[in-house]
Order: structure tokens, then C-alpha cells, then sequence
């Protein structure tokens, strides 16, 4: 009886070991040599892989930024939304050379059009997502630009950093928006854009996209930019461009001056996050919501491609 | 009795509901303004060629379809161009749209206005082609793809029979069947035409088992002319698909991802086939077509003769106008129509129905989880596995759709229609083809 137990653990004892040793050589032969830098440099990451950087991955990320460290000697066009400066910095550090600083960005919803700004004028009751409510017409309020409610963004966002404010059905942007794109991936109709944080969180931007004159604009949306280049002609810094109907703010350019929010007469311009106006003009937009928007609106042009084909 | 053919795979029997089988055609009165579309058929839109302020009579060329896929579009009314913009239409966006406001009733000298029936075909093949291009003249079932592009057969294949598509299969709908009733005479001729065109010797009229009048009535109507035969088939939703019809009324398959002519067959509906007798025979453009109007709630039903850009407001007041418990407007039939944005929007060579529904009608069934009983795989009349395309479809997992042949899908709505969870199936997988559309596009481009 005993012996049975004696030869069961030599013999099994014994194929283990030769397996060890075929193992053994079988992992020198097929070895996978890996910089140990992207073990590093991926230490350094926030390991949210939300893609927010355009790779798959915090993973991949490093192994683009270790490539391109060895090939180019420079980190250029490289950014973890997520980690922002600090982040490059140190991963950076690590690959001994240095990161360019870039503005911190957020996500802004370039739509205004709340319930009450644009009433509802038919019902949807197809399935709740935004991709068939777009697909399908132009929507309940009737503006062919307008967001559809549906939350599609909310879905997308892996931050939690974004959600559906039920009195306006509009969504609202939170503080702890990272920018990783995902949402403006998501909208199907090209509403929320990423735009610079802005000095003390400040912002200005045109909270529409709407491309149609200004009288059918109007007619589904109170607050609609109706294209009449009031802001354009205002603006000091030639931040403005007029395109198809509808002005755009480029972040870069603009100066926080806000002329053109008071000049523009559908209140279409937001601000965000700036005191309160001591002059008699009454403020035309309180900075009211938490703290979402930054500011203007960028792909008029870029945009307007993909909308056409999909009409 | 011998068993009626049909087709072999899936397939639903939703109710028929044809309130306005026995509504005789009745011509709609003049509009006072017409907002016709530049974009009408399957394609490239349309060029137009009228300014604003112009002067057109009814039958004149308004917009130039320039590409091979494309098709003309004529004025269905006399008056003056009052302007080009962008209008809402059915797809429930704004799109270029001519709109001229009518006055009077003139006619363009070359279009023959006589009710005689013009029996002899003088146009060669090249005419007739040539003839129904440039009259416009568009697949009147639904699909509007420019019923020259059908004539060319492409070489190396040949045309051996022509199917002409009677069924209308949808709910709701009787256009057709009163064309069919009506203007048989001319409709025959029609397809005489059409088989000259494609030189083919044989046609088959396929007509649903429901529609027992009209079979007979033509039946009596082809006897005098060898080739055409009518097929009664047995009543099947969506037999009216092209590649359906094609199983059922000559027993051939089309392979996927290929168009009829792979097994020699072309397929035109009725509607087409009285339009291409107006254009050879006539001279007339497609300006007007059959419009059923219907619905449960409507105080009467009807067929009208609408010229094309008629407001579907119009055609609503001439039926009573709209109920109060009126929850959706349909353009279509029930199982593929689109449900309308509004009803301002104008009538297009594609419009076959408008549908009205009330509240209880309109509501979508409670979606709850899908139970895995297969009904939506078994009534596909394409043989796809809808549900899978939808949970594929609704995880972004774009390949498997294309893999599952989502493509091949015809978008009959069996699946949603016959699903006891009330699944949004046709939703999605509507929006996976879209995706995979894409994906093939940019295939392509690189």
C-alpha cells in the first residue's frame, strides 16, 4: 500500500522535473524581450485606459511613448488627457527627455436647446439611444442639430463626468471631465467638443451648431445662433469666424473679452465662470450651471463633412 | 386545387386592413403650391435647372439627374418658381426642394392628354430606354431606384424573364390593386413595353391570393398577348420583396449580396409599368402617382391621383382631415413606412400610402429581455439571424454584423413584428447597416 504512494510521488516527481527542463528551454528560445522602460513608463499612467490618448490603452500608450522616444527622441504629439502635464512630466522623466506642456481641455455641449427653448413637437418613442433617434428624423424639438436627449454621451463616459439634467434634457459636463473625447465620439450629431480649461476655468463659447438661416433656426429654437455676425464683426481679436450660418469661437485666439456675449441677440454665446457684470447691462448669461462648459466651438468646417455624407 | 406558390423561407401574416380596396382612383384637386424634392430616387440627387421666378408648365424638366444612378424630375404643375430651399420632407430633415406656386393648368405641348389607348409599340429597345430616362421614370414600389439603370442589363448577363410585382404585401395598402383594376389596359401595354426593352419573350404578373378580382380581371386582359401570364400566390408578408417574389413566382434564388439579373430575372412593379406606358406612349413624365390614404380612425379611405410636391396636409383635409386621437402619421405601409415629422411635407414619386394611426395602434410594445425562442430567425425571409445582428449591432461589434450578412437584410420588419419580447430588432439592425456601410465605403476608398 505503501509502496504505491512512494512510486506515484517518485514517478510524477520525476516527470515534473523533465518538464521543468523542457520548459526551462522552451522559455529561453521563444523569450519576449521587452523594453523594461514601458513597464515604467505604464507605472506612471493612470491606468484608466479610457483611450482618451488615441491608443488602446495605458499599455499601449507606453509602448507608443517608449517607441517614439527611441526612434525620434521626442514625445511631440503625444498627450494623456487624463494625467495631464503632471503626467507627461514624469513619464517624460523617465524616457529622459522632455514633454511640451498643452492647455488642459474639457468637454463643452455646444447646444442649447432645453424644453424650453425648443419645445417638443412630435414624440419619439423608438429605442432611447441617440444613433437611431439621429438616424431617424430630425428630432423632437425639430432642429436638425440639436442635441436629442437621449444621452448617448452619459453612456459613453467611463469618468462618470457627465450627466442628463432632467429640466432642461440637456447634459451637463462636471468638473472631473478629463477630456478624453469619448463623448464627442459618441454624439452622433457632433455637439460637445473638446476646448481649453481657459485661465480660472473661464470660458466663452456658441452653445449651437446649427448651420440653417437664421429664420428657420429660430422658428424650432429660441436660442439658436442665427448667423447674423453681430459677434464677428465685435470681436477685437479676430477670434470669430463666420461659417455656413454660424459662428465659431476659436479657444486659442479668444481673450475672454465677452463683447460678443453681450452683442449676440439670441443669447447663443455662453460664459462660464465669470463674476457677475457690475455695469447697468444685466448680466446675459449667469454662469447658473456648476461648472461645465468651456468655451467656443471648433469644427464648423471639420464637421461639416461627415454630417453631409450621413444625410 | 393546386397549391398557390409563395416563397420558401420565413415570412409573417400581419392583418390586411384594406379599408380602400373598393375606393375607386379619384384625381386630387390642384394644389395651390407644390414643394417637389430635388433628391427623388435612389442616387445622386438631382441637378435643378429652373431659377427662381421661371415660368413652368406641367411636364417641364426641373431638375437634371446627371449621374448614371439618378433620375429627372419634372414639374407636376403650371405656375412660377417662387423659390429653392431647403424644406422639411419625409425623411424628417430639410432638404433642397423646388417650390412653385400653381397657376392654371398648362400643359407642355408634347405630352399626348388623350385617354385612347395607344396599342402599337413603334419605339426600338435603345428608344424605349432612352424614353424612360429621361421621363423620369422611377421604381414606383417604394424603393424609387431609376427604372433605366433595371433595363441595362449588364454584360455577360441576360434577362430571361421580366417579374412584374402585383403583390403589394404591406397592410393598409391598395394603390396598386385599384391601378391593377383600373388601368389594367394600359398597364399591359406597360410591360409589352418593358419586355421589348429588356428582350425578354416572357413576364409574370405575381398578384396575392387576396386580391381575387383583380386576377381575374387580368387574366382576362393577357389573353391577347403571348408572354405575359399571372401567377396568384398565396398570401405572405413581405412577398412583395424583390427577391421574394423572385422565389416565388419563377422559383429562383438570388444568390446574397447579388442583384436579380444573376438568375436572369428583373423585377418592376405595376405602378412602373403604367408609368413607362405614359412616358413611350404618352410622352408624360412621372408627375402624379396612386396615393392610398387609409387608417382605422379616418372618417373615409381613399385612392387618389396626386401630383408629385402635394402636401400630405392636402390629401388628409380630402379624407376629412386629421382625428383628434391621431397618434402617428405613416408615409408607407405599416410594416416598412416611415413614421412623419409632420404633415406638411410633401408627396414624392415613392410615396404609396398615407397611414394614419391612432393612440392605442401607435404604441410600441414593452421591450423586455429577449427569451431566445427564435421566432424572428424563423419568419426572416432573407434566412439571417436577426436577433444576433441586433445584439451584435447594439455592442458595436461591427464585424460579426457584416459577418452575420446583415446586409443582405431588407429591412421588412418580420423580426420586430413577430418578436414576443418586443425587441426593437429592425432598430438595430438598421443602425448596424449603417455602420457596416460605412465601414465598406472606406474599405473601398483605401
Amino acid at each position: 500500500m505503501n509502496d504505491v504512494i512512494i512510486y506515484a510521488v517518485i514517478s510524477l516527481s520525476l516527470v515534473g522535473a523533465a518538464a521543468a527542463v523542457v520548459l526551462y528551454f522552451i522559455a529561453q528560445k521563444f523569450k519576449v524581450i521587452e523594453d523594461p522602460k514601458i513597464d515604467e513608463v505604464e507605472e506612471s499612467l493612470p491606468a484608466a485606459n479610457c483611450g482618451g490618448c488615441g491608443f488602446p490603452g495605458c499599455r499601449g500608450f507606453a509602448e507608443a511613448l517608449v517607441k517614439s522616444a527611441n526612434e525620434k527622441q521626442s514625445l511631440d504629439g503625444f498627450n494623456c488627457p487624463v494625467g495631464g502635464n503632471d503626467t507627461m512630466a514624469t513619464a517624460a522623466g523617465i524616457l529622459g527627455l522632455v514633454a511640451e506642456e498643452k492647455e488642459p481641455q474639457i468637454a463643452v455641449i455646444r447646444c442649447s436647446g432645453s424644453c424650453e427653448n425648443a419645445p417638443k413637437k412630435i414624440n419619439y418613442d423608438g429605442p432611447a439611444t441617440c444613433a437611431f433617434a439621429h438616424s431617424l428624423s430630425s428630432g423632437e424639438s425639430g432642429c436638425p442639430y440639436g442635441c436629442l436627449g437621449c444621452g448617448d454621451c452619459v453612456t459613453a463616459c467611463d469618468f462618470d463626468a457627465i450627466y442628463m439634467d432632467e429640466e432642461t434634457g440637456l447634459p451637463i459636463v462636471k468638473d472631473n471631465c478629463v477630456a478624453c473625447g469619448a463623448c464627442v465620439t459618441a454624439c452622433p450629431r457632433d455637439i460637445i467638443e473638446l476646448r481649453n480649461k481657459g485661465k480660472k476655468d473661464r470660458r466663452i463659447f456658441v452653445s449651437c451648431i446649427n448651420q440653417e438661416k437664421g429664420g428657420p433656426a429660430k422658428k424650432n429654437c429660441k436660442v439658436a445662433c442665427i448667423g447674423c455676425s453681430k459677434c464677428f464683426k465685435v470681436c477685437p481679436f479676430d477670434a470669430i469666424t463666420m461659417n455656413n450660418n454660424l459662428a465659431y469661437i476659436d479657444y486659442e485666439k479668444c481673450k475672454l473679452c465677452r463683447k460678443c456675449v453681450v452683442e449676440c441677440p439670441t443669447k447663443a454665446i455662453h460664459e462660464l465662470n465669470f463674476p457677475p457684470r457690475k455695469e447697468k447691462k444685466a448680466p446675459a448669461d449667469k454662469p447658473a450651471k456648476p461648472a461645465p462648459k468651456p468655451v467656443a466651438e471648433k469644427p464648423a468646417e471639420k464637421k461639416e463633412e461627415p454630417k453631409a455624407e450621413k444625410e | 386545387m393546386s397549391v398557390l406558390k409563395t416563397f420558401k423561407i420565413g415570412g409573417v401574416h400581419p392583418p390586411e386592413c384594406k379599408y380602400s380596396a373598393g375606393e375607386a382612383i379619384k384625381a386630387l384637386e390642384l394644389p395651390k403650391q407644390v414643394t417637389i424634392p430635388i433628391a427623388q430616387s435612389l442616387g445622386a440627387p438631382s441637378k435643378a435647372v429652373v431659377a427662381k421666378g421661371d415660368e413652368v408648365k406641367v411636364g417641364q424638366l426641373i431638375a437634371k439627374g446627371e449621374a448614371f444612378i439618378s433620375s429627372n424630375i419634372h414639374s407636376s404643375v403650371s405656375g412660377k418658381v417662387l423659390k429653392l430651399d431647403e424644406v422639411l420632407d419625409q425623411s424628417g430633415y430639410r432638404r433642397p426642394c423646388i417650390i412653385i406656386n400653381v397657376d392654371g393648368d398648362e400643359w407642355d405641348e408634347n405630352i399626348d392628354r388623350s385617354t385612347e389607348l395607344k396599342k402599337d409599340i413603334t419605339a426600338t429597345k435603345e428608344e424605349i430606354i432612352k424614353k424612360i430616362q429621361e421621363m423620369g421614370i422611377v421604381g414606383l414600389g417604394g424603393a424609387t431606384f431609376p427604372s433605366h439603370v433595371k433595363l441595362m442589363v449588364p454584360d455577360g448577363k441576360k434577362a430571361e424573364v421580366l417579374v412584374i410585382n402585383g403583390v403589394e404585401c404591406e397592410p393598409y395598402l391598395t394603390a396598386d390593386h385599384r391601378l391593377m383594376l383600373e388601368m389594367a389596359d394600359e398597364m399591359v401595354i406597360g410591360i409589352q413595353i418593358l419586355m421589348k426593352g429588356l428582350d425578354v419573350k416572357r413576364a409574370i404578373v405575381g398578384v396575392e391570393n387576396n386580391k381575387p378580382d383583380v386576377i381575374e380581371h387580368l387574366n382576362n386582359r393577357v389573353k391577347d398577348y403571348p408572354g405575359i401570364e399571372v401567377c396568384a400566390l398565396k398570401v405572405q408578408y413581405p412577398q412583395g420583396g424583390e427577391k421574394q417574389l423572385i422565389d416565388a413566382a419563377i422559383g429562383r434564388q438570388v444568390p446574397s449580396g447579388k442583384l436579380p439579373i444573376e438568375v436572369g430575372a428583373v423585377v418592376n412593379n405595376v405602378g412602373t409599368a403604367f408609368a413607362v406606358y405614359e412616358a413611350v406612349q404618352k410622352n408624360k413624365p412621372l408627375i402624379d402617382r396612386v396615393v392610398t390614404v387609409t387608417g382605422k380612425n379616418l372618417k373615409e379611405t381613399g385612392n387618389f391621383m396626386v401630383r408629385i410636391g402635394t402636401s400630405v396636409n392636402e390629401l388628409i383635409e380630402k379624407v376629412g382631415g386629421l382625428p383628434e386621437d391621431t397618434a402617428k402619421v405613416v408615409s408607407g405601409g405599416p410594416m416598412m413606412g416611415k413614421a412623419l415629422n409632420s404633415t406638411d411635407v410633401p408627396v414624392v414619386k415613392g410615396t404609396s400610402g398615407i397611414l394614419t394611426f391612432e393612440e392605442g395602434e401607435a404604441k410600441r410594445v414593452e421591450t423586455t429581455n429577449c427569451i431566445r425562442c427564435a421566432k424572428c430567425i424563423t419568419v426572416c425571409p432573407m434566412g439571417l439571424e436577426p436577433v444576433l445582428i441586433a445584439q451584435y449591432a447594439g455592442n458595436e461589434l461591427y464585424e460579426n454584423v457584416e459577418a452575420e450578412r446583415a446586409m443582405d437584410c431588407i429591412e421588412c420588419g418580420s423580426c420586430s413584428y413577430t418578436c414576443p419580447a418586443g425587441q426593437p430588432l429592425l432598430d438595430y439592425i438598421r443602425l448596424g447597416k449603417y455602420k457596416v456601410g460605412e465601414i465598406i465605403r472606406n474599405r473601398s476608398k483605401k
